[in-house]
């Protein structure tokens, strides 16, 4: 009854085909899962509308021109941190991760497609909320170079952080926790509440934070049409060594 | 055993000596040694708990081992290298409960390099019509073929399958047998547990007994349950055997086991039924179910492992 040719022939992929394979696997499931558009596109673009049209927040320039910036920032924390790690924790949990140490995709593999997947839902989400400010009355400065640094370099420092809580906490204390910290983050951050509206005293701690620096280096070069954000790259690129550092130090994959 | 194994290269599939697994103060595995043959279905048989789930996740490189040597295909467990070759049936799990399951399998199928196709193996195993349903929202049975296939898929030379038909209906299980069968004959190696005696004698060459993380018989079920045969009868609860057993010849056994259920073993032959028929006349009682057939893997296992429940 048998009509399948089971006879060996074992023989890994090429790693790129591997990749983009769970890549386009983790990509689809983050577009589809309700709970991770609410955090990474309808948040966001709620945000982006009312802070943009309401005086809620009083700026010297453009209110879109100051929203903008902030909430592309806000979208790369929602993916790269928010959504990777509840998913990757859910993984974790349901033995995906281990049945996946089974097959020929290494565990380098995994890491490259989990961080295609986050780029790709990313280039979604901007050409989403960059259409909706620019339909708006945005209009962006600066040199886009700069911007895609700032995105992949936020990118790396959000996901050390949240695959280094995935791969330590429960999958329930992991979705906890990395709501929480997107609220607190979303508020603390200058996201959409400039940081001048904090005492002047918590302020250099805020500055240190990551979203902090994504925002501040997005609205420098998007509003400001300043050069090569210096700080804001500084601060980003040693939340990446500490938080993709300690990650592969304390991951457990099952 | 067979004709047409795979065999690229001598030496068994899975070589395991003096293994010893412990979490904690448990130990799991006690000192397990076992071949399991290229191109043959070895069936690990054991109750709850007695280091069969262990001891395959060491062969998968899943857990380490505090002690003994495994080598499959002559290789450490840890080699990346087997991952191709290997194929991985988990007793539960491993699927992103919201993917589809047909985009999964065809995900899984592009990490190899020669893979089945995707639709002729949801089509093989039933699961055609499921192809677009999340993988929490197949059935049990389902979910756990779908499982069988991912494990397959890749074309492996060596296959573990974790208790493959636990849960399953009739249907379900014959067409994991389908397929066990079909990997046999194309010269896989399989090895899989299971609490299913049928299963074992049914499928596989070798039968290893486990118990207490040990191996306690081992075997092809023929040799397993031996040539002896038995007559087995049912009647009313209670009968004396201590007077059918002095009229047998010397040698014989009686017992009844469970109430009701009669078992005699010896020599079994054309006197011995006439006797026992002749002596239940006597009783006026009728031998239902009366038949003379081999011992089960089931009578070998209770006998080895005992009664009780873990």
């Amino acid at each position: 009854m048998t009509t399948l040719d089971f006879s060996p022939r074992p023989g890994a992929a090429p790693l790129p085909r591997m990749v983009l394979a769970q890549a386009g696997a983790e990509a689809r499931a983050m577009l589809r899962n309700g709970e991770q558009l609410l955090l990474t596109m309808i948040i966001p673009i709620l945000l982006l509308v009312g802070f943009s049209q309401a005086a809620l927040i009083d700026v010297s320039g453009s209110r879109i021109g100051f929203v903008t910036p902030g909430i592309l920032a806000l979208a790369v924390m929602s993916t790269a941190f928010t959504g990777q790690a509840i998913a990757t924790g859910f993984e974790r949990r349901y033995g995906v991760l281990k049945r996946l140490g089974a097959t020929p995709l290494s565990r380098t593999g995994l890491l490259l497609a989990k961080t295609c997947a986050v780029i790709a839902v990313e280039i979604v989400q901007v050409v989403v909320i960059g259409a909706v400010a620019l339909a708006l009355g945005w209009s962006p400065q600066g040199d886009p170079l700069w911007v895609v640094l700032l995105v992949l370099l936020g990118t790396a420092a959000f996901s050390g952080l949240g695959l280094l809580m995935a791969g330590t906490l429960r999958a329930e204390a992991t979705l906890a926790g990395a709501n929480l910290v997107y609220l607190l983050l979303l508020g603390l951050g200058g996201v959409v509440f400039p940081l001048t509206k904090f005492p002047d005293s918590v302020r250099p701690v805020l500055e240190l934070l990551p979203i902090t620096a994504l925002t501040d280096g997005m609205r420098s070069v998007l509003e400001n049409g300043a050069g090569f954000p210096t700080g804001p790259v500084i601060v980003l690129a040693c939340w990446t060594v500490a938080g993709l550092g300690l990650a592969a130090r304390t991951f457990r994959w099952e | 055993m067979r004709a047409g194994g795979s065999a690229s290269g001598a030496g068994a599939a899975v070589e395991i000596s003096g293994l010893i697994k412990r979490y904690g103060r448990t130990t799991a595995v006690d000192g397990l040694t076992m071949t399991c043959g290229r191109g043959e279905v070895t069936a690990i048989l054991g109750p709850n708990g007695a280091g069969k789930t262990s001891t395959i996740e060491i062969c998968e490189g899943y857990r380490r081992l505090d002690a003994g040597t495994v080598r499959v295909l002559g290789l450490d467990p840890a080699d990346a290298s087997l991952r191709p070759r290997l194929g991985v049936m988990p007793q539960a799990g491993g699927v992103p409960p919201a993917a589809r399951a047909g985009e999964w399998l065809r995900v899984v199928s592009r990490f190899y390099a020669h893979p089945l196709d995707p639709g002729a193996l949801l089509d093989l195993l039933g699961l055609t019509e499921h192809a677009r349903t999340p993988y929490r929202r197949l059935s049990g049975g389902q979910q756990q073929r779908l499982s069988l296939a991912a494990a397959v898929i890749g074309r492996p030379e060596l296959v573990f399958l974790d208790e493959p038909t636990a849960g399953l209906d009739p249907q379900a299980r014959h067409a994991c047998w389908d397929v066990v069968t079909g990997l046999r004959d194309a010269g896989v190696s399989v090895v899989l547990t299971t609490h299913h005696m049928d299963e074992a004698e049914k499928l596989s060459d070798h039968v290893v007994v486990i118990d207490h993380g040990r191996v306690v018989a081992e075997g092809s079920p023929e040799t397993l349950t031996g040539a002896e045969r038995q007559l087995r009868f049912r009647a009313r609860p209670g009968l004396n055997l201590d007077e059918l057993l002095s009229a047998l010849p010397p040698g014989s056994a009686a017992k009844e086991s469970p109430a009701g259920h009669y078992i005699i073993e010896g020599q079994v032959g054309p006197q011995l039924l006439a006797t026992v028929t002749a002596w239940c006349a006597t009783e006026g009682v009728t031998a239902e179910d009366l038949s003379i057939e081999r011992r089960t893997l089931e009578d070998v296992f209770l006998e080895l492992t005992g009664r009780e429940l873990r």
